[in-house]
């Protein structure tokens, strides 16, 4: 599974949704997703990741998490 | 100004049923939920026992996500106040400005802090989450109702450990009666049911520590050897009576008097005179305008620990006087629900609502060997038929403090 699958599920589990219908451009906020669950969700990924992700820029949409992801894993 | 405070909604999460009802007949006919402790496990313990709530399902009353985001303590009170609520019909009547929260708590998040604890210790501190501060401190259970309904006006919490859920609907009367809010949702929660928790329960040697649960919780009984913790929320919608009347709302019953008092003495002990306790009483008996030869029932706080269930006794002989000490009719429902801690003023002032409207008072169950110096009708084993006129609740918590509220059929 790669970073935006997993991005699109954790975000799914917690909005009811259906992961296919969560694309990269959309706004977190805008998807019901606030700064706690941004951060939760953040932690769990490097949870299952085993990664260390440093919030350097701001985490506003679904592209922005698997962007921190890839960086953090290149 | 001094308005008339009436209830107009009630709703229950306890070991013995969820829901009012469930909760009333299951007391009524001395049903136990006191069991072996399923939440963890406790074979590192030497209390194995507690009363735990069953089959919770917190998505009947919350999404999935906010109820992942809401410690249980706080889930139970979210459901307790939907039902009360709901019951009151009482939303859209109201001024969101003019319709407050007061709930109660003893600890708080207590799941949500062991959790977390050992998240730091076993994973380090970028595991603990960020959702640990709001979903353990004391306060969030009211402002998970106030949220719920979009209620505007005060939303504050009553932290008094077990006296906790009757200091918060004492306060809540007080903000009515004296004009502050027109309507409060209010009561109290608990959800101790944890490793750390019990751990420190029991090292204080406050709790039973029989496998046995019908010898375990025991108030007034010679036996007694300590209170079984339990968990649950009781809720209550207080109202100002002239808007309940014009709106037509069905009232149960009217929050007539309220005392409280500190044993400013120990920690953890109660005055062993019952002095403190007993001034709490007294202060609700004259503000509830009681005369000696009215039939009055007792909802004890009656926790089955040694100390209690001796000064409790003394202070309402205190309050009422021997001889009509001797006329009440005296239960601790504890002795089926267990201790609900934050959540037991509450529960027990629905009890004491329900006595009044139904004429039938629960009893004190494992009553079977009474303690000598605990001499009065503790109304043992069977439930008995009585039409009271006044029901009072009793709650004393550690630190000293003493609450007690008093209630009337609405006439």
């Amino acid at each position: 599974m790669d970073a935006f699958q997993l991005v699109t599920r954790g975000l799914a589990k917690r909005l009811g949704l259906d992961p296919e219908g969560i694309g990269a451009e959309d706004d977190l906020k805008m998807l019901g997703i606030d700064s706690l669950d941004a951060a939760e969700l953040l932690m769990e990924l490097e949870d299952k990741l085993g990664i260390e992700i440093e919030e350097t820029g701001q985490i506003r949409t679904v592209g922005d998490i698997v962007a921190a992801i890839d960086e953090a894993t290149n | 100004m001094n308005r008339r405070v009436v209830i107009t909604g009630m709703g229950a999460v306890s070991p013995i049923g969820i829901g009012v009802e469930a909760f009333w007949n299951n007391l009524l006919a001395g049903k136990c939920g006191i069991d072996r402790i399923t939440r963890f496990d406790p074979s590192n313990i030497r209390s194995s026992l507690a009363a735990e709530v069953k089959d919770f399902d917190p998505e009947k009353y919350q999404s999935a996500k906010d109820a992942s985001h809401t410690d249980r303590s706080a889930q139970f009170a979210l459901a307790a106040a939907i039902e009360a609520v709901e019951q009151s019909k009482v939303v859209g009547t109201v001024d969101p400005y003019r319709a407050a929260v007061y709930f109660g708590t003893g600890i708080g998040g207590f799941e949500t802090t062991e959790l977390n604890c050992r998240k730091l210790v076993e994973k380090g501190a970028r595991r603990v989450s960020p959702f640990f501060v709001p979903m353990m401190i004391a306060n969030m259970p009211s402002g998970t109702i106030a949220i719920h309904f979009g209620f505007c006006g005060q939303a504050i919490p009553a932290v008094t450990a077990c006296a906790s859920g009757s200091h918060a609907i004492g306060e809540a009367t007080r903000a009515i009666r004296h004009g502050y809010a027109d309507v409060v949702v209010t009561g109290g929660c608990e959800a101790p049911i944890v490793e750390v928790g019990l751990a420190g329960f029991n090292a204080m040697k406050a709790l039973a520590t029989t496998d046995n649960p019908s010898e375990a919780s025991l108030p007034f009984d010679k036996r007694r050897g300590g209170f079984v913790p339990a968990e649950g929320a009781g809720a209550l919608v207080l109202e100002e009576y002239e808007r309940a009347v014009s709106r037509g709302a069905t009232i149960y019953g009217e929050v007539v008097g309220y005392g409280t008092t500190c044993d400013a003495y120990h920690m953890t002990a109660p005055k062993a005179d019952g002095s403190g306790a007993g001034k709490a009483v007294s202060l609700a008996l004259e503000e509830a305008n009681w005369k000696a030869g009215e039939r009055v029932y007792v909802n004890a706080h009656g926790t089955g620990t040694t100390l209690n269930d001796l000064a409790e006794t003394r202070a309402l002989k205190l309050a009422f006087g021997e001889e009509e000490a001797r006329k009440l009719l005296v239960s601790s429902t504890k002795s089926m629900t267990g201790h609900m801690l934050g959540a037991a003023g509450a529960i027990e002032a629905i009890v004491c609502a329900k006595a009044l409207q139904e004429n039938v008072v629960p009893p004190t169950i494992n009553l079977l060997e009474p303690d000598p110096e605990c001499d009065l009708d503790y109304v043992p084993n069977v439930k008995r038929e009585a039409s009271v006129d006044l029901a009072i609740s009793n709650s004393f918590g550690f630190g000293g403090h003493n609450a007690c509220v008093a209630i009337r059929r609405c006439v």
